[in-house]
């Protein structure tokens, strides 16, 4: 750890090490104690140490071991307090070390173990609550503040960092542990984790903070490839990885000059990311192999098919139908229905697609269909194509006013004037 | 048709919220009034004092009566509403869903019934 001069700017360097370290330093740090937030508050002290340190003696040769050093001593010195305080003017301290119970003592600075995985399903164990899964793992994996993810859910950081706080305060005090799922539980365990990344994924980002929403949009496809980097047996968290990868590829498509929403379909495919749909390509294939497809394969597999249309210069509608079919039985959900009876109405014409929509009315009640937006959109556009225009013009309507997105819904309005 | 959404919350939630957070509170409220006016569906909005601050007034029963505090003593207050345009209830459904009150409080959708053009009698 002999620290070199190096002319890049520490503080730049300090801000690149902790997006890479952060979740690696946190997992470690609380692995053996279950205490997050401890492990929170010694690595902000050794990152402001090394704030301190850094530009005056040079950015140490092994960064992230420097940090784990600082911060496990932190870890020794606050042990060594708080049994000098418990058997204060006893011998006993006198030349007792403390007794260390992280087991930090044992470790090797310079070859960190990656311990995020043990992390991630501790923060999406089945006793907390599902609706803190993501933002959880956003903060203690990925480092995020409090008040960015509760601006992305529309949110008073006050709420959620009380949530945050309960919720770690659970895992130490309940003793949620830091293991990985016995085989048995693995699939519901993993699924957990899974759902909770592409919650980070999903989240509903304001038009306005296109830039916070591209760094939580890679930051998840990130975290999904460490997932599946880290469980390469596992089909889904390669499906999952694939499916993100494949999204993030068409992110900057997504929008025209004037910030409009532009379909998949109508996007132009010079601005998909290449590199992106290769990997998605090459972790589907991998994930295939396994041979057992479950929702987020198949989900991969629909976007992989479109975006084949990059090389081909057409979409196979058809086969789309077919994998939404075997979606649909194996993870039955309105969402994949409306969308089936969209690719169905592409396939074999608008009739086709509207017969298609009446088998969600078998997964939704009335009530809960009028209030879906994706259903009276994919519906007025079929109502469109097949020529009935006043009954599209009501669906489109119904569509804009359930629309909160602003750039969707000045898509739907120029659809409805078309 | 116009709706009025009731923001109800446990105010000792808030009460050690930093400057920090305040600052952040109202920042996702104005997303979602920019939201609502880029929608074309704002009518107004109003964002209360602490329900403690609350005067009430009657003189049902003849006599006039003033109370210091709210009318209703209840762990959940009122603490702000918004007023939008929208064509149903499944659409003011769909806005009061994005209100940042949903998170720690709940709330409370009630349709207008005052008459067309409004009050006839009101000049």
């Amino acid at each position: 750890m002999t620290p070199v001069n190096q002319p890049e700017d520490p503080r730049a360097k300090a801000a690149l090490i902790a997006r890479e370290s952060y979740g690696r330093l946190v997992a470690i740090l609380a692995s053996r104690t279950s205490d997050i937030a401890a492990a929170e508050d010694v690595l902000a002290d050794a990152f402001a140490k090394a704030m301190e340190k850094w530009p005056v003696e040079g950015i140490p040769q092994n960064p992230e071991g420097w940090l784990i050093t600082v911060a496990t001593n932190r870890v020794k010195d606050i042990a060594k307090s708080s049994h000098s305080r418990t058997y204060a003017g006893s011998l006993e301290d006198v030349d007792m070390p403390p007794s260390d119970s992280s087991g930090l003592n044992n470790l090797n600075p310079d070859e960190i173990p990656d311990e995020r995985l043990r992390l991630m399903f501790a923060c999406a164990h089945p006793a907390l609550t599902s609706s803190i899964h993501t933002p959880l793992m956003m903060q203690t994996v990925l480092g995020f503040e409090a008040a960015d993810i509760a601006s992305a859910y529309l949110m008073p950081s006050a709420t959620l960092a009380q949530r945050l706080v309960r919720a770690k305060r659970k895992i130490k005090d309940a003793g949620i542990p830091f293991t990985l799922p016995e085989r048995a539980d693995m699939t519901p365990r993993l699924t957990a984790v899974l759902e909770a990344v592409y919650g980070a994924y999903a989240l509903n980002w304001d038009q306005q903070e296109l830039d916070r929403t591209k760094d939580i949009a890679s930051e998840a496809t990130y975290l999904a490839s460490v997932i599946a980097d880290l469980l390469p047996e596992e089909p889904e968290a390669l499906g999952l990885a694939a499916l993100l990868a494949f999204s993030l590829a068409r992110r900057i498509a997504r929008q025209d000059q004037n910030s409009d929403f532009v379909p998949l379909e109508e996007q132009d495919t010079a601005r998909w990311d290449r590199m992106l749909i290769r990997r998605g390509n090459v972790l589907l294939e991998r994930a295939v192999k396994l041979g057992s497809p479950a929702r987020f394969q198949l989900e991969a597999l629909i976007q992989s098919l479109h975006m084949s249309r990059a090389t081909t210069g057409q979409t196979d509608w058809a086969q789309i139908v077919q994998v939404y079919d075997a979606l649909i039985q194996i993870a039955p959900t309105t969402g994949a229905a409306i969308a089936r009876a969209a690719a169905l109405g592409k396939a074999h014409g608008p009739e086709a697609g509207l017969r298609a929509l009446d088998i969600v009315h078998q997964l939704a009640n009335d009530a809960d269909l009028n209030r879906m937006q994706p259903y009276w959109a994919t519906k007025s556009h079929l109502l469109r194509q097949a020529g009935k225009a006043s009954d599209a013009r009501e669906a489109y309507e119904k569509a804009i006013s359930l629309t909160t997105d602003s750039a969707v819904r000045s898509w739907l309005e120029k659809e409805m004037g078309r | 048709m116009r709706y009025t959404l009731f923001l109800y919350s446990d105010e000792t939630a808030f009460a050690d919220a930093t400057p920090e957070d305040m600052d952040q509170a109202l920042r996702v409220f104005g997303d979602y009034i920019n939201q609502l006016k880029e929608a074309g569906v704002f009518v107004d909005t109003e964002w209360l004092q602490p329900s403690a601050t609350a005067t009430t007034i009657t003189k049902v029963g003849g006599e006039r009566k003033i109370q210091d505090g709210p009318y209703a003593d209840t762990k959940e207050q009122l603490g702000g509403t918004f007023v939008i345009d929208v064509p149903d209830l499944d659409a003011a459904m769909a806005w009061a869903e994005k209100c940042p009150n949903v998170h720690y409080g709940i709330v409370e959708v009630r349709a207008t019934a005052m008459p067309e053009g409004g009050n006839p009698y009101a000049g």
